[in-house]
């Protein structure tokens, strides 16, 4: 591919497809990850897409009711445990921590491949679900008891795999905090260190300290469809709402795993295109940090309705209000280093600026779940269904897609057509309101999330769903194909095609094998710009 | 200066004891949460059930928990020996400690084996007829689940150390690279410390 001698791309120690799946280099692991998770994606959005033309009319329309309860059960498993947590920290995470940090690859190579392949495995376990007799899990991708203990279909398979994936997890978190504590180049110091990098630090910590919990979980879900231990089963003195506790303990920190990484992601993208410094960057670190850790206390506000003592409610509604502090101040930072700048609006910032668009939506309407009083009213309804979209899918789907574009020149030293990534992006935007944002309305009125059917009267948000799901699959479409395409007959790239100035952009594209012919020295803070540039 | 290191180190080819280290008390730290998800049922139910718990626990054999106990701290010192026996050079010692290691590790398996089997045939399993309150049921399946987890670990210690032994026998682990032998040994050591909270939790306050 490119044209560099000696770069990543061309360079490695077997041939073929084993250069790839054996290779220890972190920037090779990354494009696998990326790979595998955009797979991941579209497969996911299959089964999104025939779950909103299953809605497109009340009643049976194209699956039964058991077919349904397995479409979002896997679309669920899938999208989280494959796409959305993995996503960002995995791939990009890969490619980029070492290089931003001045290093020459992460502290454990061999592990980071080793996390690849659990990943790997896990997927094939969670997608052997549909072959084995007894047919794909349902009930949700929360698994919980009583339903998950006594349902038929493969849910203890499924619940392996997501101990899998979580160790998977678990070991790509250890390995960035060590290669954060120990392998940055001389002079970088804590506070010299870029955002992206930053938020990976705090996501890693959540990963390790989070996931475990997840482990022992399913764990014990599997001995208890298995053994009957009755740790979740009133009949033998077991209490389901435990479950769910530590299902949240671990499950609630996780979206922090998903969300801390995308605003890595536009911290970086802001101040390139605004052709400032970030502002605020202690800031953004401190509110960071904050938000990994009070992330941790929050777990029941998704149990509410599920029995819990007022004090409890009151004190998790508190600090669900608390931690949306920081990510406000994030908002307010990019939004503060935009102002009076020289902005471009090239398609990294354009799926930035989405981002912040949709994020602020997605980030109020939790507020409005996070009160005890509300949220009785809109639990279990497509509210919900609306709010975890736009956080997860206009939050984080929409930073990954603004770091593939902003990255992918440097990834594979080609450019993609620009037009039709901003075009793409577009259409995207617009279907993805046109999708859920209706859902928002249907919730209020009372429609239930997780039923194939529903009354006669919320015919028409459904429809205007269903439609916009089609506008928003053409946009994905378009824009894989502009990527696709440029694989092949992009112009070549150049080395600092945006004007950044983190060490990313100093080497060539792609870059060379061991990124730095030489370990750089860092003599100040990450986003200062020569009067020049 | 500490940083200057980090660089050297970056360039001989990841030879770096500091973070081998660092990279695995974070595995250690996973695994304490990972024991935590129980030690939270325990104490919920414990409360919730406290009189049956009581009672339960004076069905387990104190004796046999203490012979185990005892085996197991002393392979963590056994353990702690290899390590200083290689340190100092003492390549001959360093490998008797660690057969004696898992020699001990066995030996808690093959105890914890018959203590199993003496539950079974006095009817008591996960999911048992015989167990008739629901604090029983509860208290026998986080017995069975806590010792059969740790157990797991016990095997996996057992399996690392053969591989250990093999390699300090061949000198890839030496007098001058031993840092898989450490970490092996923190290892062993955390799996030593959540024995000492199972054992009282489960054995001893009645
Ligand atoms: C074109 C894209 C997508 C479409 C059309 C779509 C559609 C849907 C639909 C129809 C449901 C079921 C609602 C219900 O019956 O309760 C659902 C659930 C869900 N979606 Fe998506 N979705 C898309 C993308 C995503 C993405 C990108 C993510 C994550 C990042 C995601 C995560 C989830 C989760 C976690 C559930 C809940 C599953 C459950 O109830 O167990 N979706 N989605």
């Amino acid at each position: 591919m490119g044209g560099q001698d000696n770069n990543y791309l061309n360079t490695g120690k077997y041939q073929g497809i084993l250069s790839w799946i054996l290779s220890t280099d972190h920037k090779r692991i990354g494009v696998l990850y990326l790979v595998s998770v955009l797979s991941f994606f579209l497969s996911g959005v299959i089964l999104g897409f025939l779950m909103r033309l299953e809605l497109i009319a009340p009643g049976q329309t194209i699956v039964t009711a058991q077919t349904y309860n397995s479409l979002f059960t896997l679309h669920g498993i899938i999208m989280i445990f494959f796409f959305i947590i993995p996503g960002i920290t995995a791939s990009f995470g890969n490619f980029f921590l070492p290089i931003m940090i001045g290093a020459r690859d992460v502290a454990f190579p061999r592990l980071n491949l080793l996390s690849w392949w659990l990943y790997i495995i896990a997927a094939v376990i969670a997608l052997s679900t549909i072959f084995l007799p007894g047919g794909p899990p349902d009930g949700g991708w929360t698994f919980y008891p009583p339903y998950s203990i006594k349902s038929t279909t493969n849910i203890s398979v499924a619940a392996a795999a997501a101990f899998v994936v979580g160790f998977s997890s678990i070991l790509t978190g250890l390995n960035f905090v060590t290669t954060i504590h120990r392998l940055r180049a001389p002079g970088m110091k804590w506070m010299r260190m870029p955002l992206f990098p930053w938020t990976l630090y705090a996501t890693s910590w959540v990963q390790i300290l989070a996931t475990p919990v997840l482990a022992i979980t399913v764990l014990l879900l599997i001995l208890e469809r298995s053994l009957g231990i009755g740790f979740f089963d009133p009949a033998k003195g077991g209490d389901p709402i435990m479950f769910q506790h530590l299902f949240w303990i671990y499950s609630h920190p996780a979206v922090y795993i998903m969300i801390l990484p995308a605003m890595g992601v536009i911290s970086e993208i802001i101040p390139v295109f605004s052709r400032k410094s970030i502002f605020g960057y202690k800031a953004i670190v401190i509110s960071t940090l904050s938000i990994a850790a009070v992330g941790y206390l929050v777990w029941g506000h998704h149990m509410f309705t599920s029995g819990m003592s007022d004090t409890a409610r009151m004190i998790f509604s508190f600090f669900t209000f608390f931690v949306a502090v920081p990510s406000g101040i994030k908002v307010f930072n990019w939004i503060s280093t935009m102002y009076k700048g020289s902005i471009s609006l090239a398609p990294p910032m354009v799926f930035a600026l989405f981002f912040i668009f949709l994020f602020s939506i997605g980030g109020l309407t939790g507020l409005a779940n996070s009160s005890v009083a509300v949220n009785i009213h809109i639990h279990d309804t497509y509210f919900i269904v609306s709010h975890f979209h736009y956080v997860m899918f206009g939050g984080t789907g929409f930073a990954f897609f603004a770091a593939l574009h902003y990255w992918y020149p440097k990834i594979c030293g080609k450019m993609y057509n620009e037009t039709l990534a901003t075009v793409a992006g577009v259409i995207m935007f617009v279907g993805f309101n046109i999708l859920y944002f209706p859902q928002f309305l249907l919730g209020w009125q009372g429609m239930p999330r997780r039923y194939y059917d529903y009354p006669a009267e919320f015919t028409t948000g459904n429809v205007i769903s269903t439609v916009g799901s089609w506008i928003l699959i053409a946009g994905i479409l378009l824009m894989v194909f502009n990527l696709l395409r440029s694989l092949f007959s992009g112009k070549t790239a150049d080395n600092n095609v945006w004007g950044g100035t983190t060490l990313e952009w100093q080497i060539s594209s792609p870059p060379p094998v061991e990124n730095f012919h030489e370990i750089p020295v860092i003599d100040g803070p990450p986003y200062r710009r020569k009067p020049e540039q | 200066m500490e940083r200057a290191a980090a660089a050297d180190i970056n360039a001989a080819n990841h030879r770096d004891y500091a973070g081998a280290k660092l990279g695995m008390w974070i595995f250690l730290f996973t695994e304490l949460l990972f024991f935590g998800g129980l030690f939270l049922l325990y104490a919920v139910y414990r409360s919730k059930y406290l009189a049956e718990f009581q009672n339960a626990a004076t069905e387990l054999n104190i004796t046999i928990g203490a012979i185990n106990t005892l085996i197991l701290i002393t392979s963590s010192l056994t353990m702690a020996l290899s390590l200083s026996a290689l340190k100092s050079g003492k390549k001959g010692h360093s490998l008797l400690f660690q057969a004696l290691t898992i020699i001990f590790a066995s030996a808690f398996l093959v105890v914890k084996y018959f203590e199993w089997t003496a539950k079974f045939s006095h009817g008591i399993w996960p999911g048992s007829p015989e167990l008739t309150s629901q604090g029983e049921i509860i208290f026998y399946s986080l017995y069975f689940v806590m010792t059969g987890l740790h157990g797991l670990h016990v095997i996996i210690g057992i399996v690392a150390f053969a591989i250990i032994l093999a390699m300090t026998n061949k000198n890839i682990i030496n007098e001058g690279d031993y840092i898989k032998l450490e970490n092996g040994g923190l290892y062993w050591h955390l799996v030593d410390i959540i024995w000492i909270y199972l054992f009282p939790l489960i054995y001893l306050i009645q």
